[in-house]
């Protein structure tokens, strides 16, 4: 059996057994990172030979008998909107193409203590916004079952560095459906965590009340593995959840007893590609041979979570993203020629005798602003800002940001009536499998309402869990959905593995031309 | 006042530093005058990916403060951010509370015995805690340089204390702050230092206007750039001046004109328009998502008023009643702050005379802790030292002049007041020797015992001077008399 075949879970029993070492696996991985991210564009950088580095140092320490962190040398590859100190972390945007953080983020600090090897940072939609990946602006990260197809986003880089066997485990980041879109796309186990449950610090932020970080891996039992590392309260984090972390890793293989599995007639409506739901049929069959019992519960107010989603999390990016000015780091316009060019303008105005004009024309700084933001954002990441400006400006904020709130606090209410009713919600992830590359670019509103089986737990602050049911005709996997109250992430770690020992789509890998 | 044909209507806002060790946010010092960028981190300079962390402390002195401000305190308060673009702002917002603020509804009262305001209760809208932007060095020739940035200030704790237009002169907008400050000293919240700028205020000023048609009000000026109490008063002079001037000449109302800001220059006496970097903006408040609102139990709000301790309107209250000293005395040393006040109590309660103690405290204490530049705690004697003094000059062993030599040499040595008095030679001159000193004088000044007879009493000062030269322990009103009445027994 290849190296590249065992599960994270597998590689680790090894590397504890000795009969591996870490320098092996990661370097069959960055191997793999070589000859394929030419052509998935997964990996925005990777810097192999601090990898190696840390690898030999893992080993060195193992095979003297001092401690090693659980994670024990397995690679990790890392969303590109993780902070790490020193190394690039660009969002995959132009406005911090050249930045590299200053300190680390708490998830990179506790991989680092569990001797993960962070292997790589991967590509996204810019500053996260997106469910394609195409809104890069660095590169193109394309989906390995079709490269012609995409991903999903934002975590894409993340979901098809798996999915491509360039990294065992992947962490990535989820404020609307952006760990588990992907995760489906691309036939591997994504998890979006309860709110708070892993901390958000030097997690660049997009929409911060909805973002959460989370594992992506090709079984449920390498996420828990990953989500072990990374969960827990954080002193730096005010939304931070202080509970203690349950040990999932552990109890991931104990199947769960008498589950109540509930089925929203909301996920199941029109919309809903054929394909997917006859897999979720199929599904929902599986769990009932072992032994769950299915009920009807009723989501109502699902129908309104995009379009709540869309004024919620816009009004919060307008506001994180105000700090790329061009001032203190990041992209700065070329201040030369926007002097010049400013002063022609004057020029012309006074030659004119347009006072109206000169008094409306820029200052300075104002031009410095203006000018960098134009030239360093993308189209999505302006038309968000531009969003959310509009709907928290005076006179709107009632009838925008106030009323999703409310929205979303019924949102909230249907889970919470759901779940005095059932342990787990399972749905779809998205209503169709991957779509070609281009295909929804100029359609930025058909791209939203992908997002309608994801964003509920977000504005509801669940945790939900996307695993592979299936292929479609084309031969495109499908996921399915499992949501959960909070911190019910145990449960639907357990959940999701029971499945896993049933079927086999995760153990699929498709083929890639070197 | 009441001989302007308008009323003046003031509110002013103002801007407390809180006496933390550390930011509102993060754990940078809030140290003042250190090199530029030097007390930041990830944090406070806005890092993408950083997160805010609230300094309990920070909000805690906001609480007392709010309190002592007789304040509504609510149970639930939270975070907003006030979002605009300037390069002191790194994160392009400032966290601040917007619409449920962590007071409301309070007053201060304002009493002035010195001079001609009347006890007067100024109402709060609200006070509410934010942070601090950074600072921007401009280049004097613009264009010609680049600004610079220090952000050590920023995500320094702020109190926003916000008046009600309560205000109705300069002198009662500066009798506000000075009670304030003072407040805020008690309570040891701020230090209230203007240079630093630990205390800042901006006011709005208008006119209510008295005209045939009625009461008419101008438009509402901001204005900024007030670097002292007295720089307040003399602003605010020149504005209502102004104001009534335009409105004489332009007969603008309020709403005919937006509001506009103006900034106080203090070398030209003058206040001149602001292009204010805030005009005409939307903030686009929102509930900062990152920030957990905060709960105010009412047992931490009684915790709170339990401990304010004795605050500097009912402090007054009670020196004047159980000391019988006089409002404006009870005044000068309750503004002298709380261990002043307390030095007194001390001296008083030894002494058992609160005004001889009161007398001495604004009279020889006061001037040597301004000559010395010293605070109370400085003063090298203690208030049994004071009184062992006191007690030489209660019992008329030591007349008032010596008794400030004495206290001077005290000062000097450190000496108890009797071991100075013997060192120096001072005691009690007894009646038989003024006598005898008396009868020689005026032997050897026989005019002056002419012009006292024709009625000239001032002449017997030449005799206490020469009878100090004498014998310096004589009690020059004792011996004043003891030389009058024998002149007028001849």
């Amino acid at each position: 059996m290849n190296l590249i075949d065992w599960t994270a879970t597998d590689l680790l029993a090894q590397l504890d057994m000795g009969t591996i070492s870490s320098v092996e696996i990661t370097q069959t991985y960055l191997d793999r990172i070589a000859a394929y991210n030419e052509q998935v564009g997964a990996f925005l950088h990777n810097d192999g030979d601090e990898a190696l580095r840390h690898a030999r140092d893992v080993d060195r320490r193992r095979a003297t008998g001092q401690r090693v962190g659980p994670l024990g040398g397995l690679p990790v590859a890392i969303k590109d909107n993780l902070c790490i100190e020193g190394v690039p972390t660009t969002c995959a945007s132009r406005m911090l193409e050249t930045f590299r953080p200053p300190y680390n983020a708490t998830i990179v600090q506790k991989l680092r203590a569990a001797d993960a090897i962070l292997i790589g940072k991967t590509n996204l939609d810019e500053f996260a916004m997106g469910s394609s990946t195409e809104n890069s602006a660095l590169r193109l990260t394309r989906n390995p079952w079709d490269l012609e197809h995409v991903p999903g986003g934002s975590s894409g880089g993340a979901a098809a560095c798996i999915t491509a066997a360039m990294a065992p485990l992947s962490v990535g980041s989820d404020t609307g459906g952006s760990i588990r879109q992907p995760a489906a796309f691309c036939g591997v186990v994504g998890m979006k965590p309860t709110y708070g449950r892993v901390s958000r610090y030097g997690l660049i932020a997009f929409a911060s009340s909805l973002d959460q970080i989370g594992p992506l891996a090709r079984t449920a039992e390498d996420a828990a593995l990953l989500l072990q590392i990374i969960a827990g309260y954080d002193a730096s984090d005010s939304t931070s959840v202080n509970k203690e972390v349950p040990p999932y890793a552990n109890n991931v293989s104990q199947p769960l007893q008498s589950l109540r599995i509930g089925l929203a007639d909301e996920h199941f409506a029109d919309g809903l590609d054929a394909e997917i739901e006859t897999s979720l049929r199929d599904v929902v069959r599986i769990y009932e041979r072992l032994g769950a019992t299915i009920e009807p519960i009723s989501l109502p107010h699902n129908k309104y979570a995009v379009a709540t989603y869309y004024v919620i999390a816009p009004c919060e990016a307008s506001s994180n993203l105000a700090r790329y000015d061009g001032v203190h780091y990041g992209y700065r316009a070329d201040v030369r020629r926007m002097q010049a060019e400013l002063d022609r303008q004057r020029n012309e105005l006074e030659a004119a005798g347009d006072d109206a004009g000169l008094r409306n024309l820029d200052s300075q700084l104002v031009r410095m602003y203006r000018q960098s933001r134009s030239e360093a954002l993308g189209p999505e990441v302006k038309r968000r800002i531009m969003l959310g400006t509009y709907a928290l400006s005076e006179g709107y904020y009632d009838a925008y940001y106030l009323k999703a709130l409310k929205v979303r606090r019924l949102i909230r209410r249907d889970y919470d009536q759901a779940f005095k009713q059932v342990d787990l919600v399972l749905g779809p992830v998205t209503p169709t499998a991957a779509y070609p590359i281009g295909d929804k670019v100029d359609d930025p509103l058909s791209m939203y309402l992908g997002d309608l089986y994801t964003v509920s737990a977000n504005l509801a602050g669940i945790p939900a869990i996307s695993v592979p049911c299936g292929r479609t005709r084309t031969g495109l996997p499908i996921g399915f959905q499992l949501q959960g109250p909070a911190l019910a992430e145990d449960s639907l770690l357990r959940a999701a593995y029971m499945y896993q020992q049933e079927t086999d789509w995760h153990q699929y890998r498709p083929h890639l031309n070197e | 006042m009441s001989d302007q044909p308008f009323k003046t209507v003031i509110g002013l806002e103002t801007h407390v530093q809180l006496l933390t060790k550390t930011k509102l946010f993060c754990r940078c010092s809030t140290e003042f005058g250190q090199p530029p960028n030097t007390q930041t981190c990830p944090v406070c300079i806005g890092m993408p990916g950083t997160l805010p962390v609230m300094n309990r402390e920070a909000f805690r002195l906001g609480l007392v403060t709010a309190v002592a401000l007789n304040c509504t305190i609510p149970e639930f308060t939270k975070w907003d951010r006030k979002n605009y673009y300037y390069p002191d702002l790194p994160k392009g917002y400032q966290i601040s509370q917007f619409d449920l603020p962590m007071s409301q509804d309070g007053w201060l009262e304002i009493n002035d015995p010195q001079g001609p305001l009347e006890g007067k209760r100024i109402g709060i809208i609200r006070a509410h805690l934010e942070e601090d932007a950074g600072k921007s060095m401009h280049d004097e020739v613009a264009g010609k340089a680049d600004s610079r940035i220090d952000l050590n200030r920023t995500g320094t704790p702020l109190l926003e204390i916000v008046t009600r237009p309560d205000l109705n002169s300069p002198e009662e907008a500066k009798g506000y702050l000075t009670e304030l400050k003072l407040l805020l000293t008690y309570l040891g919240v701020s230090d209230c230092n203007m240079q630093e700028g630990s205390l800042r205020v901006d006011a709005n000023v208008n006119l209510h206007v008295h005209t045939v048609a009625g009461v008419v009000p101008t438009p509402i000026v901001e204005v900024k750039n007030m670097n002292s109490f007295r720089a307040v008063e003399r602003a605010l002079v020149y504005e209502v001046q102004r104001q009534y001037d335009l409105w004489q000449e332009k007969q603008q109302k309020l709403g005919d004109v937006p509001k506009t800001t103006r900034g106080w220059d203090d070398q030209a006496q003058l206040t001149r328009p602001q292009r204010s970097k805030e005009e005409s903006s939307d903030y686009r408040y929102l509930p900062d998502p990152d920030l957990a609102p905060v709960i105010v139990t009412p047992e931490e709000f009684e915790r709170v008023r339990n401990q304010l301790g004795e605050l500097p309107a009912a402090l007054r209250r009670r020196l004047e009643s159980s000391y019988g000293i006089k409002p404006y005395d009870a005044d000068v040393l309750v503004n002298q702050g709380r261990a002043f006040v307390d030095y007194f109590v001390q001296l008083a309660d030894t002494c058992q005379d609160g005004t001889l103690a009161s007398n001495w405290m604004q009279q020889e204490v006061l001037r040597t802790l301004n000559e010395r530049q010293w605070q109370i705690h400085q003063f090298p004697l203690s208030a049994v030292m004071l009184n062992e003094l006191l007690q030489l000059v209660q019992g008329g062993d030591i007349d008032k002049t010596r008794a400030k030599e004495v206290f001077q040499e005290m000062l000097a040595t450190g000496k108890s007041a009797s071991t100075v008095t013997q060192a120096m030679g001072v005691k009690k001159v007894n009646l038989t020797a003024a006598k005898d000193l008396c009868r020689q004088l005026l032997a050897r000044f026989p005019q002056i015992v002419e012009d006292v007879q024709a009625g000239k009493q001032q002449a017997v000062g030449h005799l206490i001077g020469e009878a100090k030269k004498e014998n310096p322990n004589i009690n020059p009103g004792e011996f004043r008399q003891l030389c009058l009445d024998t002149i007028n027994e001849m």
